[in-house]
């Protein structure tokens, strides 16, 4: 343990001294939280309207203005005609229009439908829905206030209403939804590439083959080196944690001390990973290749970060259940959307800490192996 | 009981044989050296005495102990340094040590007493903050030596200790190798140089996984000695190998870049006979030089001797 003890501070001599390693573990996640967490981004605001009124009617221009007073639209021209419509849409000036029939205003008079038409861009079927949500519930809000107004306040019984109320998430912000995952995906990339670097750099310059004349047992050297990069991946995570509270108004219900458990455990698994990685190559940039392969990949697309694994096909959802950063995607959520308790995350504990055994048992083999 | 014992070591890497049957004896303060080409098995046999590498079949022992039975026990007693200086770069001088003490398990008291002996002995004084990467060769590869001997092994192994290293640092080096065997420390060395191998007691001689001789310094000198190479540079290098190669004073000629050399039949030094047969033939020649057989010329001697003396 002792022989261990001096590893690990080496270790961290070192990486103090090698400040690019350091900035890499430091503040390359907060960078990272930075970019994507502007960049990933679902909310769709100003969107831009080209409005076709040839109503021009009060009832026509108060249509206009709720779209524009919900924030989502904002009116950048008003074609005259069907033809110049086609044209804006097909410079990409505007992605909605809204066209407004003559006669409807006479039609809503007279207690008949009137009909309004929308039409949006499709080539991004994701906005394109999102559109078509909001100017159908803006059109429906204008309907049912016109409706009131028409009937003059006399039959005041309103329809039957759904009042959604969204736990956890109110606003339906999808950075909420997004910065968890950020942070579980930037602290398995910087612990399994720096730790499988830090091995694989030993045995490039030969200092591999010199503590392998020493006599400490492979496992206890690598648990040596790891501590280092497990206090200060650590450091690392929180201070994202903290950056995304700041920037994107992150809470974080639940208890912190559950939290520095989970972030733990999964850094045990990625560090653990890392040194897999490791003992599978000799070179470093066949490290560095490997290690991001092995965490950049899962961990964005079969974590559950932004496609639900419930909505993947069935072969690959039993793929994600050796993916770390789905159990950690839940424990992170829970805990800091919903403010969980142990009890409710108990299996995700379990399987992070199944992951991060099985894991260092395969490292620790091969490891011994290597001394053929 | 001798210091390392081998009997009949042996190393299979799948239809390779790296160390092929080799037996010797290194006994208790010998430097004993280890010479022979890359790839001829030195660095195996090394690696399996230093328990990194299980012998296929054979023993070992180091210090006494077996070295496939108990590796841990042979790394404990040997100290072990290779031609890269292993030391990392972005420590301390003594960063170093303290590191290479922990690693041997020493306790603070001991690893500072001890680096006070390291730093006298490197002459590394007054550098003890000094970065290792900005240590020149000599400095490095003698921080290196004195971390190998941090926990005071009675065994020392140092696998071409003195590659890339100038002069002046090489004599230095091997002073202070003398001055441990001195104090009874065993030495077992790999090298190339010839010089070098001046400071060994014993030497053996490995060519193809074979240990093609062994003896004393002198004893092996002795071959060296007795072999005059004549470098011949003529207009027809063809011509006159063929024409010198069965005069009766020559042993064989063989072509050395656009020259000759021509190995004279033991005992012999005199190069009349060359000169008059080149002249017989009209073909001109510079003056001839005696050379130095290289270190792989004397191997390839001995061992075609040996396979000579085996059919």
């Amino acid at each position: 343990m002792r022989k261990a003890l001096a590893v690990g501070r080496k270790e961290f001599w070192q990486i103090v001294r090698d400040r690019r390693t350091l900035m890499i573990l430091l503040f390359v996640p907060a960078f990272f939280l930075l970019l994507y967490g502007y960049a990933l981004n679902w909310d769709i605001r100003h969107v831009r309207l080209a409005v076709l009124d040839r109503e021009h009617t009060a009832e026509s221009r108060e249509l206009v203005s709720s779209f524009v007073n919900s924030t989502y639209f904002d009116v950048v021209a008003a074609p005259a005609s069907m033809g110049e419509i086609e044209r804006l849409m097909n410079r990409g000036e505007t992605r909605v229009a809204l066209v407004i029939p003559e006669g409807m205003t006479r039609d809503l008079r007279s207690g008949r439908v009137a009909t309004v038409q929308v039409l949006i861009n499709g080539d991004n079927a994701n906005t394109a829905t999102a559109i078509f949500g909001y100017a159908q519930a803006i059109v429906h809000g204008v309907s049912a206030s016109l409706q009131l107004q028409l009937a003059g306040w006399r039959e005041a019984a309103p329809p039957i209403s759904v009042q959604p109320r969204i736990w956890y998430n109110p606003e339906l912000q999808s950075t909420l939804f997004l910065v968890p995952g950020l942070i579980a995906f930037i602290i398995m990339i910087s612990a399994v590439v720096s730790t499988s670097l830090s091995i694989v750099r030993e045995k490039e310059r030969g200092t591999w083959e010199q503590v392998r004349m020493a006599p400490i047992t492979t496992p206890a050297y690598v648990i040596g080196k790891t501590i280092p990069y497990f206090f200060i991946s650590l450091v690392s995570a929180f201070l994202i944690i903290a950056a995304s509270m700041l920037l994107f108004d992150l809470p974080v219900r639940g208890s912190w001390l559950l939290l520095l458990v989970a972030v733990s455990l999964f850094l045990i698994g990625a560090l653990g990973t890392g040194v897999l990685v490791s003992t599978l190559v000799d070179s470093q940039a066949l490290a560095f290749l490997i290690g991001l392969l092995v965490s950049l990949l899962p961990t964005f697309v079969l974590s559950g970060f932004i496609f639900p694994i419930a909505s993947m096909p069935g072969p690959v959802q039993y793929i994600t259940v050796i993916v770390p950063a789905r159990y950690f995607l839940v424990a992170l959520r829970g805990i800091v959307l919903k403010g969980v308790g142990f009890g409710a995350l108990a299996p995700q504990f379990a399987a992070l800490g199944a992951y991060a055994f099985v894991v260092l048992a395969l490292a620790s083999a091969r490891l011994a192996r290597e001394r053929g | 009981m001798p210091a390392v014992t081998v009997r009949e070591l042996t190393r299979r890497f799948g239809a390779f044989l790296a160390v092929d049957r080799v037996s010797f004896d290194v006994e208790d303060g010998e430097i004993f050296g280890f010479l022979g080409s890359n790839g001829a098995g030195k660095s195996t046999t090394i690696r399996m005495l230093c328990g990194l590498l299980k012998p296929s079949s054979g023993t070992a022992t180091v210090g006494g102990i077996d070295v496939e039975r108990d590796p841990e026990g042979v790394k404990r007693r040997i100290g072990y340094m290779s031609q890269r200086f292993s030391l990392y770069e972005l420590l301390t001088v003594e960063e170093n040590i303290t590191f290479f003490g922990g690693l041997y398990g020493l306790d603070k008291r001991r690893i500072a007493a001890r680096r006070a002996f390291v730093l006298e002995m490197a002459g590394l004084k007054g550098r003890e903050k000094t970065l290792t990467r900005d240590l020149a060769g000599g400095w490095r590869q003698r921080l290196a030596l004195g971390c190998a001997i941090l926990h005071e092994p009675s065994i020392l192994f140092l696998d071409e200790p003195t590659g890339g290293v100038d002069p002046v640092s090489r004599r230095q080096f091997w002073q202070l190798i003398d001055r441990l065997s001195g104090q009874g420390v065993t030495v077992f060395v790999t090298t190339h140089y010839l010089d070098e191998a001046e400071h060994c007691h014993r030497l053996a001689l490995m060519h193809a996984g074979r240990i093609a001789a062994l003896g004393s310094v002198a004893e092996l000198k002795q071959i060296f000695r007795e072999r005059a190479v004549v470098e011949v540079r003529t207009g027809s290098p063809m011509a006159a190998l063929r024409a010198l190669d069965d005069l009766p004073t020559v042993e064989k000629t063989s072509p050395f870049g656009t020259a000759l050399h021509v190995w004279l039949k033991p005992g012999i030094r005199d190069t009349g006979p060359l000169r008059t047969r080149l002249d017989e033939l009209g073909l001109p020649a510079e003056p001839f030089e005696f050379v130095q057989p290289s270190l792989e010329d004397v191997f390839m001697d001995v061992v075609a001797r040996e396979e000579a003396a085996s059919s």
